[in-house]
């Protein structure tokens, strides 16, 4: 199982949920993003564009890694982990 | 946690739709428009390029194309003035996958003609057109224009590389004209299957060839239904007419203080009069001299006269961009702007003097002006589209925020006529 945190825009999309847990564990960010959004499907546009690539002011973690470092949504997800949506600090 | 606030909006009433950088705000007013009521922020903290009002076919329906810096645009409806919006989990506007491409931002959506209710466009950036028929169930990509072989070529202005203006022609079906930066104008005649440049005339002052067939940087066209072989064109640098529907296009840049420009309003009961906010320049993107001056033509650019009771005229360094001035249907017909620095203009008189109908909102993008109602011809679609039903998949999501509307009286500046400057 893994576990994903909800930043607030998002939980409209998570029937108000800040923490969504994946029971079958996946073995990727992208894996994991997947069974997360066939929960709830609103998630899907809002951290990714048609092309499927993350959006750029929309950062996510395994952990406290940013996986902009380490793979991106190719990042393996270890059992337990928790992955946490965040929007980055941009705009004025 | 900011709060919402909204109006109770009646039939007959005039409203106001002010996009800005933080959120959509609604004003309203009766037809005498003296005072103007306050709702929103809807949105808030998102910038709101693309506002829209749609009455055809008995609705009464608001279209806002948002943008979050972070989750990206999204294009929702409301039905009941704002209180409500829907949140499609699924966003509406999208490139198919094989384009490789996604939408950037909205920057405008314009309903179809009146006798074809279902219809809407949708413009965005990366410059595309969207269309649909079922009311906004579906949209599909526009493909005549998005496989034009200038695409390659063309260029993002400073706003990126925008489809922000669409004007379907009122007489001709398969006619429509959409405006690019930096692409220039361009023409379907077939209903979007092709289209054609149609810059002849038209100055790209920063370009070594000065007059190619494409490549111009338009800010803004307007056409009057009664004519619709005329239009008029704020380009980046240049002020024209065209009388052929874009076949050519002529200087009439005649008296202004500057040629520079973005917004660009006719009116809604005279084709020879058109409304514009003169720009110094591109460099220093503020009003001449410090003052706040609309230009007027009533004889199709032949002449311009500044339009300055009510309108600060000292120290008044304003930006107004090209979604935002607006003219509602009434008689006299109401004129609008607001500026990058969040100040809404509204005239009552055809422009002949101003009171600021809010001051302090953030930097506004977008002035849309309308009547609550039945607008005329309306009632032309077919009875299956008039039963259209609110877009699918769609969430309806209660915006939080007082139901109480509160009053916001403008401001009155001192009055200060002003002749127009001569060039």
């Amino acid at each position: 199982m893994v576990r994903f945190r909800i930043p607030g825009f998002l939980r409209t999309f998570t029937a108000g949920q800040a923490e969504v847990a994946i029971e079958r564990a996946p073995s990727t960010v992208g894996d994991a993003l997947a069974a997360l959004c066939a929960l709830h499907p609103g998630v899907r546009d809002r951290v990714t564009d048609e092309t499927g690539k993350v959006r750029p002011h929309v950062n996510i973690f395994v952990g406290v890694e940013n996986i902009r470092w380490t793979g991106g949504l190719a990042t393996p997800v270890p059992e337990g982990a928790e992955i946490t949506i965040v929007p980055a600090v941009s705009g004025g | 946690m900011v709060e919402t606030r909204h109006v109770s909006v009646k039939d007959g009433d005039v409203l106001l739709l002010v996009g800005t950088m933080k959120g959509a705000f609604l004003f309203r007013s009766n037809a005498q428009r003296k005072r103007w009521e306050m709702a929103g922020p809807y949105f808030a903290g998102q910038a709101v390029y693309a506002l829209a009002y749609d009455g055809r076919a008995g609705r009464r329906r608001l279209w806002a194309g948002t943008g979050s810096e972070h989750w990206g645009p999204t294009l929702s409806s409301s039905d009941d003035f704002g209180r409500t919006w829907d949140t499609p989990e699924k966003t509406r506007v999208r490139f198919p996958e094989e384009t490789g491409a996604a939408v950037k931002r909205i920057w405008q959506v314009r309903p179809g003609r009146a006798d074809e209710p279902g219809t809407l466009y949708c413009g965005v950036e990366p410059a595309a057109l969207f269309v649909t028929r079922d009311d906004g169930a579906s949209w599909s990509l526009d493909r005549g224009l998005y496989d034009h072989p200038h695409r390659p070529r063309w260029l993002p202005g400073g706003g990126g590389l925008c489809l922000h203006t669409i004007v379907p022609d009122p007489g001709r079906r398969d006619r429509m004209f959409v405006a690019i930066s930096t692409a220039g104008v361009y023409r379907t005649d077939d209903g979007g299957a092709t289209w054609r440049p149609r810059n002849t005339g038209v100055r790209a002052e920063y370009q070594p060839d000065k007059y190619p067939e494409f490549g111009q940087c338009v800010h803004k066209i307007v056409q009057h239904p009664a004519r619709p072989e005329r239009l008029f064109l704020q380009n980046h640098w240049g002020l024209y007419r065209s009388d052929d529907a874009g076949d050519s296009w002529h200087d009439i840049a005649n008296g202004v203080p500057s040629d520079f420009g973005f917004a660009m309003e006719i009116h809604p009961h005279d084709p020879e009069t058109v409304y514009i906010l003169p720009i110094e320049s591109d460099a220093f993107r503020c009003t001449p001299e410090g003052k706040l001056r609309v230009y007027r033509t009533r004889d199709a650019g032949r002449s311009w006269e500044a339009l300055t009771k009510g309108l600060p005229q000292k120290n008044a360094l304003e930006t107004v961009l090209r979604a935002a001035m607006s003219a509602d249907p009434m008689n006299p017909a109401g004129i609008y702007f607001g500026t990058r620095n969040g100040q809404l203009w509204a005239s009552a008189n055809g422009g002949a003097s101003w009171t600021a109908a809010a001051q302090g909102l953030p930097a506004i993008v977008c002035v849309k002006a309308y009547r609550v109602g039945e607008p005329k011809g309306a009632r032309g679609g077919t009875s299956a589209a008039r039963a259209s039903t609110r877009p699918r998949a769609a969430k309806r999501t209660r915006v939080r925020g007082a139901a109480s509307a509160a009053r916001r009286r403008g401001t009155k500046p001192k009055a200060r006529a002003m002749k127009a400057k001569k060039r």
